[in-house]
């Protein structure tokens, strides 16, 4: 049985260039495939939610007064501020490559700064919407969606400000081995992505 | 191709674990003792699942509710159904065996993420204990395994809530189990071992954890709202709220029916990896058996409204997962078309672990017939909820699934311990069990075509007699257990060495001692090309004379 | 003599077929037919059981033979044939089971057309019958005018039996609107088709007439219409098919099929005294 697809080789070939450039022994890291996986799999849940959501408005009409014109201020600049913070980690590990530690700690600290700011704007709106959780169908799956989504956007600022700590120590992440940092920031994009789509389901649909 | 040099021993010193019986009790990284754990740990679940049967075998042995109160039966059918399917199948199929023979099978001598894979088990049994707890506190959960609102908001939250987080952590178990599959077997193959050399388990493993992570997390957000509605009082799946429960039976049986190819596709792996040793042949059609396997993988993830025929879901919907769902049998049926092919003409060993995987096909066949039977719309609307449906998902979870464990279980005993089995306490055990199971099953499909719904105490009493003869069947398979368990301690204490391969097979766990060292090989991992390339000239030497090396084909 | 495969073959098979069709047509594993949808469905059970049970013993007949013949004699240490494949024998076995299954599909398909299922109770075009579910509709007014699915009727000419079905934990409770009788089992005429409209009021719950080949889910919040036509008089269960509580085994009722004539003599001694 030696068939070969052409997948297989790509595979196979990969794995040969990844022991290479490795020095990490018998076999690759596989820490951030296991990481991206993990991400589909968490993509998923919010997948469900989502098509809860628009099941939900395709199929259960809503009670009077219970549409609301959401204001938009706060959570488009949230929605800036999320977004911007992604661009600030992908300098953050650029500077890491040029091994610019010192730069690349001060980005750090300022991507957590606006993530942190981002759970601060989402605590502000929750306080002045006019609706609590169970008030209707709508406003549960609001607060479910966004509250779910908070949870992620406060475990990865806690991410990053424990790689934030880390950086400290001198050559705990080199422009070669640097899994911590590499993993927040798959997550921290991961995370953003997910606040686009519920940002135009939640608040644009 | 580049020749790979042989992986050098790991470098790193010997981990802090206890040696002897005490690792098995231990936080091991060593995928063989997981897979153990995992098994072991299933079985002893089995075991609380089947007294749980047994209580409702008792209770339906009389048309009146007798034996238990109707509250307690209600727990029980729920714990039964959650028990087998979250405790005892899929840990065993997915992180047992899978933990046990994927390493080698990739020709690795541990799995991608050991420590993952010790957390991921360790999950199991503190969830499986507190899902038993709850019967103790308070009463255990009584709206089923599917857990439907506005039912499961009605009953006592607390056993439902126990029963949700218990449902979360096994989850999360099998999603870290799906992850570590995925990686080892894409990723962590040794150099010069293409996809296409893999022994079918490992496919069949790739497409179960590819469901895994792609519907298990659904099941874990749909808990999260349904505890929501308990706790904070939602309403998302309460219709007195504004709520929908259909679309909790929408996203439950995203995950649920995945959850059925979560079980069946690794026992479908497994078989592929006996029948060829037993029958002394290839296994037919390999590549045709890669691509079912991956069109039950994609079919498998659009199919499941047709769990919900009856709940008012829209005609263009029936339509499409009728025809959806009875496509499945396709590439099922290659499958079962492919192992009669490998049998035919072999030189079949009728040895316990041969005869189960022959009983599989069977009852497999079985449920299959009654499963597109089901997916007829019409024919649903009148069998749906009712005995048919029970007696169908039996014939598929036990006359398939567990009549695998017990057929892989005699397979890799000797592997697992280094002594064999009884031969004659096993073909007592599989006779008893294939008649208690038939007996307790077969009859069902006629109870549910002539007016029994399921999860019921109490019936119409001109179902008595086929119920009775359904719980002496079910008597029958109990018993059926006894001399397995006993087959099970004698060996382990006193039966034959098996040597590293008693049945003279290919595949890579067989290329080493039993049970094998902790890091699987003595000396460089054996490169197999043909797992099952027998009837080739390496087949014809005296297998007894050879060594392990001699069975292999190194590259030139 | 030398019996070929093929004709071996060919006898095996037709044995398969006279099988199948004496245990779809010969042997009864349905209770009796009592609605004018239970032929129709009875018609595609004896398809599917008669192709069901060609595979089944097919199969098992293939598995048995091999084991037997194909044993391995104590002390043999060969191996069998190295056959790894068959690219037309594979193509086969897996264009045979698609046309099957293809085929069951619109023939099941079709079936449940003409049992009425597939007419959509939201379709437009459908106005004549809109005033009939008026009082479903106005039962849910949050419900912007939507039914949820069951069987429609077959014709909507004819003249329907409305009557309003409560699912409620542990029974069913019948009203007919026109006669304005509540009774905790259903009569009916024999012939005249009847519309149930149905609805929960606590948790999901299931009418099922075994007799009549039909079973709907009743959902809280999703007002249902279920239309049957029975066609011979009896006394049919009804049951409750989806697990609704710890009574759930015990929520059963009647449906009493009775002649048109002894029908209306049940509405007469039923119908509480008008107060014109």
């Amino acid at each position: 049985m030696t068939t070969t697809t052409p997948i297989d080789t790509d595979l196979q070939q990969q794995d040969d260039h990844e022991s290479d450039g490795h020095g990490h022994g018998e076999h690759p890291d596989l820490r951030m495939f296991g990481l991206a996986t993990f991400l589909v799999a968490d993509g998923m849940t919010f997948a469900g939610f989502f098509a809860a959501y628009l099941t939900y408005r395709a199929v259960n009409p809503l009670p009077p007064g219970a549409i609301y014109e959401l204001e938009l201020v706060l959570p488009v600049i949230n929605t800036a501020i999320l977004i911007a913070s992604s661009f600030t980690f992908h300098r953050a590990s650029k500077e890491l490559m040029r091994g610019a530690m010192g730069a690349c700690r001060g980005w750090l600290l300022l991507t957590a700064v606006m993530g942190l700011s981002f759970l601060g704007g989402q605590m502000v709106e929750y306080f002045e919407l006019p609706f609590g959780l169970t008030d209707n169908l709508y406003a549960s799956t609001f607060y479910a969606l966004t509250g779910f989504h908070g949870l992620h956007v406060t475990l990865g600022a806690l991410m990053i400000l424990i790689v934030w700590f880390q950086a400290r120590e001198p050559g705990r992440f080199t422009p070669s081995d640097h899994f911590g940092l590499a993993a927040a920031e798959l997550y921290w994009h991961f995370v953003d992505v997910i606040w686009v789509v519920l940002f135009g389901l939640l608040y644009l649909l | 191709m580049t020749i790979a040099s042989p992986p050098s021993p790991s470098p790193q010193p010997l981990r802090l674990q206890p040696t002897g019986w005490l690792r098995y009790f231990s936080f091991s990284l060593d995928h063989k003792v997981i897979g153990l754990q995992y098994i072991v740990c299933g079985f002893l679940f089995y075991f609380v699942g089947g007294a749980l049967a047994g209580v409702i075998r008792t209770e339906l042995a009389t048309p009146i509710s007798d034996f238990v109160s109707r509250d307690t039966y209600n727990q029980v059918l729920t714990l039964h159904g959650t028990v087998m399917i979250f405790l005892w199948i899929v840990p065993v199929v997915n992180g047992g065996f899978g933990n046990y023979l994927i390493p080698f099978y990739v020709g690795a001598r541990d799995m991608a993420f050991p420590r993952l894979n010790a957390v991921a088990f360790w999950m199991i049994p503190p969830s499986g204990l507190l899902l038993i707890s709850s019967y103790f506190i308070g009463g255990a959960a009584q709206s089923g395994w599917t857990a439907y609102p506005p039912l499961s908001l009605t009953t006592p939250a607390m056993g439902q809530i126990l029963w949700i987080v218990s449902v979360l952590l096994l989850g999360g178990s099998s999603i870290f189990g799906g992850i570590n599959f995925i990686a080892t077997i894409l990723k962590f193959r040794q150099p010069g071992l293409k996809l296409m050399m893999l022994p079918m388990y490992c496919w069949a493993m790739l497409g179960t954890s590819i469901l895994v992570v792609l519907a298990t997390p659904v099941l874990a957000g749909t808990l999260i709202l349904l505890s929501l509605d308990i706790v904070a009082h939602t309403g998302f799946f309460n219709p007195a709220a504004g709520g929908n429960a259909v679309v909790y039976q929408h996203l439950f049986w995203f995950y649920s029916h995945p959850a059925v190819y979560i079980m069946v596709l690794p026992a479908f792996g497994l078989v592929s990896e006996i029948l060829p040793v037993h029958a002394r042949k290839p296994l037919f059609g390999y590549v045709t058996m890669v691509y079912s396997i991956m069109a039950i993988v994609i079919l498998g993830l659009v199919v499941w409204a047709h769990h919900m025929f009856t709940s008012g879901t829209p005609p263009w919907m029936r339509l499409f997962f009728t025809i959806a769902t009875a496509f499945i049998a396709v590439p099922t049926g290659i499958k079962f078309f492919n192992w009669i092919a490998t049998l035919w003409q072999g030189r079949l060993a009728l040895n316990s672990a041969m005869l189960f995987s022959c009983a599989f096909i069977l009852q497999f066949v079985f449920g299959g017939i009654t499963g597109v039977a089901l997916a007829q719309v019409p024919f649903d609307v009148h069998v749906h909820d009712t005995y048919f449906v029970v007696a169908h998902f039996h014939y598929i979870v036990y006359g398939g699934t567990v009549f695998v464990i017990f057929a892989s279980i005699y397979h890799w005993f000797p592997k697992f311990s280094g002594r064999m089995l009884n031969e004659d306490l096993g073909r007592l055990h599989l006779a008893l069990t294939f008649i208690g199971f038939n007996l307790c099953f077969a009859p069902q499909h006629w109870l549910g075509l002539n007016g029994m719904p399921r999860r019921v105490a109490e019936y119409d009493p001109q179902f008595s007699l086929i119920n009775q003869i359904s719980s002496v069947g079910a008597l029958l398979m109990a018993i059926s257990t006894l001399p397995f368990l006993i087959n099970v301690v004698m060996s382990l204490l006193q039966g034959p060495a098996a040597g590293p391969n008693p049945w003279r097979a290919l595949t890579p766990e067989w290329l080493t001692s039993s049970p094998p060292p902790v890091e699987n090989w003595i000396g460089a991992a054996p490169l197999v090309e043909e797992p099952y390339g027998y009837g080739s000239s390496e087949g014809r030497i005296d297998v007894n004379q050879a060594r392990g090396q001699d069975l292999w084909r190194q590259q030139p | 003599m030398r019996i070929p495969s093929a004709i071996i073959t060919l006898i095996a098979g037709m044995a398969l077929v006279l099988l199948g069709q004496w245990v779809a047509n010969d042997v009864n594993w349905l209770p009796v037919s009592a609605s004018t949808n239970a032929p129709v469905y009875d018609e595609l059970f004896r398809v599917l059981l008669a192709i069901g049970t060609m595979l089944l013993v097919g199969m098992t007949g293939v598995v048995v033979y091999s084991l037997i013949r194909f044993r391995r004699r104590d002390g043999d240490q060969q191996d069998g044939p190295p056959v790894e494949g068959n690219l037309s024998l594979e193509l086969f076995w897996t264009a045979i089971p698609a046309v099957v299954v293809l085929f069951l599909g619109i023939y099941s398909y079709d079936i449940y057309d003409r049992m009425g299922g597939m007419t959509d109770l939201n379709a437009h075009g459908m106005d004549h019958h809109a005033a009939e579910l008026a009082s479903v509709r106005q039962s849910q007014p949050g419900d912007e005018e939507r039914i949820w699915g069951g069987i429609a009727p077959a014709s909507s000419n004819e003249a329907v039996l409305p009557v309003e079905v409560t699912a409620l934990q542990f029974a069913f409770v019948f009203h007919y609107p026109e006669q304005n009788i509540t009774s905790g089992e259903l009569h009916v005429p024999s012939g005249q088709a009847v519309e149930l409209r149905m609805k929960a009021n606590d948790v999901i719950h299931a009418f099922w007439v075994p007799e009549f080949r039909i079973k709907q889910d009743i959902i809280p919040g999703q007002p249902t219409v279920l239309t049957f036509t029975a066609n011979q008089t009896g006394d049919y269960p009804i049951v409750c098919a989806e697990l609704c509580g710890p009574y759930h085994g015990g929520m059963r009722s009647h449906v009493v099929v009775d002649e048109p004539e002894s029908f209306a003599t049940w509405v007469e001694t039923n119908t509480p005294a008008t107060l014109s």
